[in-house]
């Protein structure tokens, strides 16, 4: 096998995937790049000669964009607060099924991994009744235990909080797999040497668990937190991004510009600044990770 | 003490975590209004079952249940074959710049889909093929990820197997066939699952490229009909119930290959 692989079947097995990911994956991206700097709009799709190249106004007009920066907040309050929620809530689902009490620990995994395999439109449907004001399930439960009516999706200041707790619930299963197999990877001998030393229960989950979880939780920190930048199909469902456009999201507006409004200049904008944001969030979780382990 | 309080949080959370499932279903056959109540009812007082069959006739759910199935199907079957040669290539082949190419494509997995929707939605456009199937083919033919999935398995098969094969005169196709492919099965049945579930539950984009009604898949469907029939709570719960049927279905089938898919990816490459 020391001889290189003959050209032809290299073109055979590697050209038709990589033509596909270069044309419609590379090529868009760069295309999108250079849009980002024009004007692109329903004028320039009718006739390209109306195209013309702007420079960074798509970008200086974003940033003083009021609803931009309304879903810029928006979306970052559903990934700071909906984020460390959704990693918590998986941890705190793993440990429980990892514990040698729960007998058919299948079970239980299988009903905890449920929302995730399901259709993210259907269940944000679901959701949204479930959030009804006057015959939503939550309101009722919540009577029982003397919490008045809550107009989940039609008031601002609940609305967000109503997406995360969706996402949370959709999503915590996923997390709670790789953490479940993070657990186990745990050598049993940590544990017995910080129960000899006479380590509490809360004294080894947070100077053995932890710790042993670091890279585990750095990874689906990771995984997290670029999935809720690009919230979409919840707030587009369930309340459009209302009300008083307290669920707008970044991809939501890019959506809303692009496809609806046909500002694809300014929409391309808007996802490049998604991608930026999301390099910056990758690059500040590694330094965290890093500084976490000196 | 300590052993019922973890017994009792679990199955809290269980109860919890299955209830608008069970909401969806039992409200999916109350008769016209009975989920509009208060106190709400968990379960139906009386069966109806009509939601389900007004969707099939008057609102023309088998078009877009088709229309999913198709998509779905047909994603996953082309994504089998280009990522199943591509990871091959990738773990087993020599050539110039391997390590860096692939590194390369790995890197690329950080810049959301989002960024090249617009573009490649303006050249599908430009080769006519909006609300067609192959709007969603061909984008979802080869994937990065996919690619990494295969690649880390075939790193499993041992190089004499592919030598032996050789002399004995068979070409590279040939070793694809058989002798790569069956012995990756097992991950074929996890990336084949997954490409299905993914397609079956996307959202966003049949949204941008199937415009015409008729092209509509199930979760467009779906967020359509909700727009008119926000009312008819019974009737979008029996939608949604049909739109998740087949996804979870294929899961329950295939569980193991799905949880073991997670794992793989998670371990980084």
């Amino acid at each position: 096998m020391q001889n290189k692989t003959r050209f032809s079947a290299l073109l055979l097995f590697l050209g038709p995937s990589l033509a596909v990911i270069f044309v419609f994956f590379f090529l868009p991206v760069l295309f999108a790049f250079a849009m980002s700097f024009t004007d692109y709009d329903i004028y320039s799709l009718g006739n390209f000669h109306y195209l013309r190249f702007v420079g960074l106004k798509n970008y200086s007009t974003l940033l003083s964009d009021p609803l931009f920066w309304t879903a810029l907040k928006n979306t970052f309050y559903f990934v700071l607060v909906g984020g460390p929620l959704s990693v918590a809530t998986s941890l705190g689902a793993a440990i429980l099924l990892n514990s040698k009490f729960i007998k058919y620990k299948g079970i239980f995994r299988l009903v905890y991994f449920l929302p995730v395999v399901t259709t993210l439109v259907a269940v944000s449907i679901v959701w949204r009744y479930f959030y009804h004001p006057r015959f939503g399930l939550l309101n009722y439960i919540l009577s029982l235990v003397g919490i008045g009516k809550i107009d989940w999706l039609g008031d601002p200041t609940f609305s967000m909080p109503a997406i995360i707790m969706l996402a949370v619930w959709k999503n915590f299963g996923y997390n709670m797999i790789i953490f479940i197999a993070g657990l186990q990877n745990i050598p049993s001998e940590l544990y017995e040497a910080a129960s000899i030393e006479g380590a509490s229960a809360w004294k080894q989950f947070v100077h053995v668990t932890i710790p042993q979880l670091a890279p585990t939780t750095l990874f689906i920190s990771l995984i997290t937190m670029i999935g809720y930048f690009q919230l979409f199909a919840e707030p587009y469902v369930m309340t459009q991004g209302g009300p008083l456009n307290s669920t707008l999201s970044i991809v939501l507006y890019m959506y809303q510009e692009g496809f609806r409004w046909w500002n694809i200049g300014y929409s391309t904008a808007i996802a490049f600044m998604l991608f930026f944001i999301i390099m910056i969030g990758t690059i500040v979780q590694f330094k965290l990770q890093k500084e976490g382990d000196e | 003490m300590k052993k019922s309080l973890v017994i009792f949080i679990a199955v809290f959370v269980g109860v919890i975590t299955f209830l608008p499932f069970l909401w969806m279903i039992s409200a999916s056959v109350m008769p016209s209004g009975a989920a509009n109540t208060f106190p709400p009812r968990i379960f139906p007082n009386k069966f109806d079952f009509s939601h389900y069959t007004t969707l099939f006739t008057r609102l023309n759910l088998t078009k877009y249940l088709l229309n999913s199935m198709i998509i779905s199907f047909g994603v996953t079957l082309f994504s089998l074959l280009l990522n199943s040669m591509a990871g091959y290539a990738f773990a087993k082949f020599r050539f110039a710049k391997k390590k860096g190419l692939f590194k390369f494509l790995l890197s690329s997995l950080i810049i959301p889909a989002q960024v090249t929707m617009l573009p490649l939605f303006l050249i599908l456009k430009n080769l006519g093929l909006i609300n067609t199937y192959w709007a969603i083919f061909i984008p979802g033919m080869a994937s990065i990820f996919g690619i990494f999935l295969i690649r880390q398995y075939a790193f499993s098969i041992p190089d004499s197997l592919i030598e032996a094969a050789k002399m004995d005169g068979a070409t590279e196709m040939q070793i694809y066939l058989r002798v790569i492919l069956p012995l990756c099965k097992p991950i074929l049945v996890t990336l084949g699952l997954f490409t299905f579930m993914g397609t079956w539950n996307d959202f966003l984009w049949p949204l941008i490229v199937m415009t015409d009604a008729n092209m509509y898949t199930m979760p467009v469907a779906l967020a359509n009909l909700m727009s008119e029939h926000v009312q008819d709570t019974e009737l979008m719960m029996a939608g949604s119930v049909i739109t998740i049927i087949p996804v979870l279905v294929v899961f329950l089938a295939l569980q193991k290959y799905y949880i073991k898919g997670i794992m793989m990816g998670s371990v980084k490459g």
